[in-house]
């Protein structure tokens, strides 16, 4: 008798609970995960395709799904890598993350022929100039992206090194102690 | 013992090793041969680069203005001698890197002529703000090293109250004895020119604060003040880093200075001897700031001494005077041998900030062999600043440079007192200076991408405006069309 | 021109001190109260202690190796010298050999390489050896002689000695018992007071080291000599000793004044055991004690606290070992809540409120 009336309580139990879970299911249901925007809006957003996702929306659709490292994006650098770690609550070894050589576009003004085709492509407006006049690029402005390299007819447009000067040199990291002598390891 | 339980007036710190008697013994010389080239950095002081107004092939007098401030934190640069602007071009800077900076080059005629000055009669007449104005035309910087524009600073000084000016007569960088010549030498001086910056602040107490292993500065300053009731001057212990602005404060006024505020916001505003002693030529007499005494000491330099240099004198023409021995030169040091800088060669300019160039051998400098660290806790004991640099260090090198920001790395004052002590030789000072750069830039990196996004969303807008504003042209126009064509067709039924 | 390599930062020049040094200065401090030991127990404890040390560099010249580096250069920073030497002093003088080679390889193995090395460990190696060893071994580890020097009649000659270290003959029961707080614990069991027990207890026999125990912890005048010369040379800080040997004395005399017949004055305690070599040279372990004078006063406090009542109340005679270890493991968290006050901000990291006068 006891035990049948603990089979009877604890699945009458078990019905109401499921049916609660399956009513909150239905009506609290998160429509599409944020996570998807929210790492989107931390990418570039220029679309370079350098992760190897056809657009930054696809790649932040990769990551959420854990299809993607969070060092996928090279411009972002370390300090991306980190944010989406940190969001997606990864471990992350900065060590294999290469921090990107940045790169800014230079017009050669003895070949610029003022067509205009650079400053068209420009993602982010870093070209001014007019027609038939020499193009410049502001290289605050300029993310590397080689757009312009690309649509450039007389190859005026070449990718430098941003230049050190007083103003952005810094100090060296102190190397590791044992870096040397790590290497050459005998036994493991 | 129970100096651990009442509030301490000095924080950590370390007893360097002075070194100082090569030099503080014999008087400053001041037959340096005027160089037959000066490299004068438009950038010689915290704040923007000056402006040059002249041009190459122009003849200047020494003295004369070469470039002028712009902006509120500038100074001016003036002619260190008489002579031909020979070039206003890049050339490396007296900074660990040395990459270019503009520079104007100044080939001198060796007449050493002097502009015509103009000394007001008596500068106490004069209006604080007119002494801020002369102090600031005559380009004076912080000579302690800070090189921070004086002007603004007593200007600054006249805005908040200040109670007492702190005249830093530390100079607890070893083997620098450049404040102590001066002190000892031109006393009268400096009183002088404390007693015009306490006019120009509108300040009725000044403190020279010197400290107790100069004895002979001590007393020489003592009777300079003598007269002066509203100067003091008084000793200080011997202790590596005194001379750190807000220690001195502490010391002396017992006040602490709140991280992110100015000094002059307690009450307290603090210049160099050097730069009092500049205050003065500059009221007295008129003359900018042109030449200042720089130590040469090491122990690679055969004749150690304190010499009068013009600015923009190659270090290579300074070592040649007092015989540097080039063989037995480990490291060439601009400033004291604790926070100064190492700099790649000689080939470079004393600017204002160069209190000192130093030459030293390889025996004295820090052995470089570094070793696992024992968390001999000395780092936190000795941190001036109340950091922990171990933690610190321990946590920049695993690249976690927020835990590193979190434990106060933005307070740390490169003094170096940490990397002295450190029994393993490990470069602390170094690792905060890389992470500092590379919160900095990583800062900056953000900044970027956030610009970055917003110049791509300006440009989708626009782009989108424009294929809007085309799509509604086409229709415009195709609306147009058919009501031309309607008309036309009416016309002609009608007709 | 002159030129010179890469720039370095400051500061350029440095103290004249190294781990070596460091490492060195508290093998000084700890000759005296060691050759005292090693005389005071005879030929048995010079080879075990030459066996302890020799083990202990092995292990760590093996280590080293295994992870590819040199070991010459990293044995001569003396840090693995100091842990067998420190080992060899808290085992029973009579140890057989393996202890020592057991001992030394748990401490350099287990207490220190595995974590990475010099500077990484979490607990002291030595104290990490004594405790497994103790409870491993408890016959082996707490089997201690009485006093028999060198050169006596009655102590085991040069050749007496290789059969007690290498073929574990011990000594005859009448030359063997329990240290001092060993015996008052038994004694304690039968219901035994303490006048009775102390009968013939010498605090100056004791103070001297004249008595049984570990192989260089007996002498609490030397090791404290030892002690204040490397506090004198600034090796150590005041702070882990007087709080821990502070702790101690006033809680042995809150309860021996209280309670005189269950409770063993303060004299008793801070002459036995192992309390002095604790309180100057393992408790003040750089790598394995707070950072700070605040966290170091704590950490000491904490010691003798742990000490005390273990001695008391617990069920080992001796409790250093364990009262080390604990708060070894309490480092971290100490150093996390007990750290200096920045310039310019209070305790919490806010800045300073302006206070204009």
């Amino acid at each position: 008798m006891y035990v049948l009336s603990a089979i009877v309580c604890l699945t009458l139990l078990g019905l109401f609970l499921g049916l609660l879970l399956g009513i909150a299911g239905k009506y609290l249901k998160v429509e599409s995960s944020p996570i998807v925007d929210e790492l989107e809006s931390l990418l570039p957003g220029s679309q370079c395709g350098q992760c190897g996702f056809p657009g930054c929306r696809p790649a932040a659709e990769a990551l959420a799904e854990g299809k993607a490292t969070a060092t996928l994006c090279p411009p972002g650098g370390s300090v991306l890598a980190e944010q989406i770690a940190t969001l997606l609550g990864l471990e992350l070894d900065l060590s294999t993350v290469k921090e990107p050589e940045l790169l800014v576009a230079r017009v050669s003004e003895a070949t610029c022929t003022g067509c205009t085709r650079c400053f068209k492509v420009c993602p982010t407006d870093a070209i001014v100039g007019a027609p038939k006049q020499i193009h410049a690029v502001v290289a605050d402005a300029c993310i590397g992206c080689k757009k312009c390299v690309e649509v450039c007819p007389t190859e005026c447009l070449q990718m430098h090194p941003i230049e050190v000067t007083l103003r952005n040199w810094r100090w060296n990291k102190p190397k590791p102690l044992f870096a040397d002598n790590a290497e050459g390891n005998a036994l493991c | 013992m129970l100096s651990f339980f009442s509030k301490p007036r000095i924080q950590g710190g370390v007893h360097a090793e002075q070194h100082k008697d090569a030099t503080a013994h014999q008087p400053i010389v001041y037959s340096f041969p005027l160089p037959k080239k000066l490299y004068i950095p438009l950038q010689q002081h915290v704040g923007k680069p000056a402006e040059p107004l002249i041009r190459v092939g122009d003849k200047v007098l020494k003295g004369q203005l070469l470039a002028y401030s712009q902006g509120m934190i500038s100074a001016p640069v003036h002619a260190p001698s008489s002579g031909v602007i020979v070039d206003v071009n890049d050339y490396p800077a007296p900074h660990p890197s040395a990459l270019p900076i503009r520079m104007i080059v100044l080939e001198t005629d060796g007449n050493d002529e002097w502009v015509k000055l103009c000394p007001p009669e008596d500068p106490f007449l004069l209006e604080p703000e007119d002494i801020s104005l002369r102090v600031g035309a005559a380009g004076i910087v912080g000579l302690g090293g800070a090189t921070f524009p004086t002007a603004v600073k007593l200007n600054m000084g006249r805005e908040n109250h200040i109670d007492t000016l702190i005249i830093n007569g530390a100079e607890c960088e070893p083997y620098l004895s450049c404040d102590d010549r001066l002190m000892q030498e031109c006393a009268a001086q400096i009183i002088d020119g404390v007693r015009l910056m306490l006019h120009g602040m509108r300040t009725e107490r000044a403190v020279v604060a010197i400290e107790d292993n100069k004895p002979a500065a001590y007393q020489a300053m003592q009777a300079a003040a003598l007269p002066y009731p509203s100067i003091e001057v008084r000793q200080i212990p011997t202790r590596y880093p005194m001379g750190w602005d807000r220690q001195l404060i502490r010391y002396v006024t017992g006040k602490e200075v709140p991280v992110g505020c100015r000094s002059s916001e307690v009450g307290v505003t603090i210049h160099n001897v050097g730069t009092a002693q500049a205050v003065h030529k500059a009221i007295r007499l008129g003359q900018p700031l042109v030449s200042r005494v720089v130590t040469v000491s090491g122990g690679a330099v055969s004749k150690p001494m304190n010499v009068l240099v013009p600015l923009g004198t190659l270090i290579s023409e300074l070592f040649a005077y007092c015989q540097v021995d080039a063989a037995h030169t480990a490291r060439i040091i601009m400033g004291g041998p604790m926070m100064g800088d190492a700099l790649p060669h000689t080939g470079l300019p004393t600017v204002k900030a160069t209190s000192g160039v130093l030459a030293l051998s390889a025996p004295e400098l820090k052995d470089s062999a570094e070793q696992p660290c024992i968390r001999c806790a000395s780092c936190v004991t000795v941190c001036p600043a109340g950091l922990r640099p171990v933690d610190m260090a321990n946590n920049i090198r695993i690249n976690q440079l927020d835990v590193a920001v979190d434990l106060g790395l933005k307070d740390c004052i490169s003094c170096g007192c940490c990397s002295y002590i450190c029994p393993s030789n490990i470069p602390l000072v170094q690792y905060f200076k890389y992470a500092s750069g590379a919160v900095a830039a990583r800062q900056q990196a953000q900044h970027k991408s956030e610009q970055t996004k917003r110049l791509m969303d300006d440009r989708n807008a626009r782009m989108e405006r424009i294929a809007r504003q085309q799509l509604e042209e086409e229709q415009a126009r195709i609306a147009a069309k058919a009501e031309r064509e309607r008309l036309k067709a009416e016309q002609e039924s009608v007709a | 021109m002159i030129k010179t390599q890469k720039p370095n930062s400051g500061a350029h020049i440095g103290a004249k001190t190294s781990v070596s040094k460091i490492m060195w200065q508290v093998v000084l401090a700890l000759m005296p109260a060691t050759a005292f030991g090693l005389w005071c127990f005879g030929w048995p404890a010079l080879n075990l202690f030459i066996i302890t040390v020799a083990s202990a560099l092995f292990f760590e010249a093996f280590c080293i190796r295994l992870s590819g580096r040199l070991a010459i250069p990293v044995l001569m920073d003396g840090s693995a010298l100091l842990t067998g030497w420190l080992l060899a002093m808290t085992l029973p003088p009579f140890a057989p050999w393996w202890i020592g080679v057991v001992g030394s390889g748990l401490a350099i193995i287990l207490g220190k390489q595995v974590y990475g090395g010099l500077g990484q460990n979490l607990f002291n190696p030595a104290m990490l050896a004594r405790v497994a060893l103790l409870i491993s071994f408890p016959i082996e580890m707490t089997t201690f002689v009485d006093v028999s020097p060198l050169f006596f009649s009655h102590s085991p000659g040069f050749i007496d000695s290789f059969n007690i270290t290498f073929a574990g003959l011990s000594p005859t029961d009448a030359r063997v018992g329990a240290t001092t707080l060993g015996y008052i614990k038994t004694e304690f069991s039968q219901h035994h007071l303490l006048s009775d027990i102390l009968k013939d207890y010498s605090g100056t026999l004791n103070m001297i080291g004249w008595t049984r125990g570990s192989l260089g912890e007996t002498s609490t005048v030397l090791l404290a000599f030892g002690g204040v010369w490397l506090l004198r040379q600034g090796i150590i800080q005041w702070f882990i000793p007087v709080s821990l040997l502070l702790t101690v004395a006033l809680l042995a005399s809150v309860f021996h004044l209280w309670d005189s017949e269950h409770y063993a004055s303060p004299w008793l305690h801070l002459n036995s055991g192992a309390l002095m070599c604790v309180a100057f040279f393992i408790a003040t372990d750089y790598v394995t004690s707070p950072n700070t004078p605040a966290g170091q006063l704590v950490f000491g406090a904490g010691c003798g606290l742990l000490i005390y009542v273990i001695r008391t109340w617990g069920a080992y005679p001796e409790g250093a070992g364990f009262a080390v270890l604990l708060m070894n493991a309490a480092t971290p968290l100490i150093d996390h809540y007990i750290h200096p006050r920045i310039y310019g901000r209070d305790r919490k990291g806010k800045p300073l409120e302006i206070s204009k006068s």
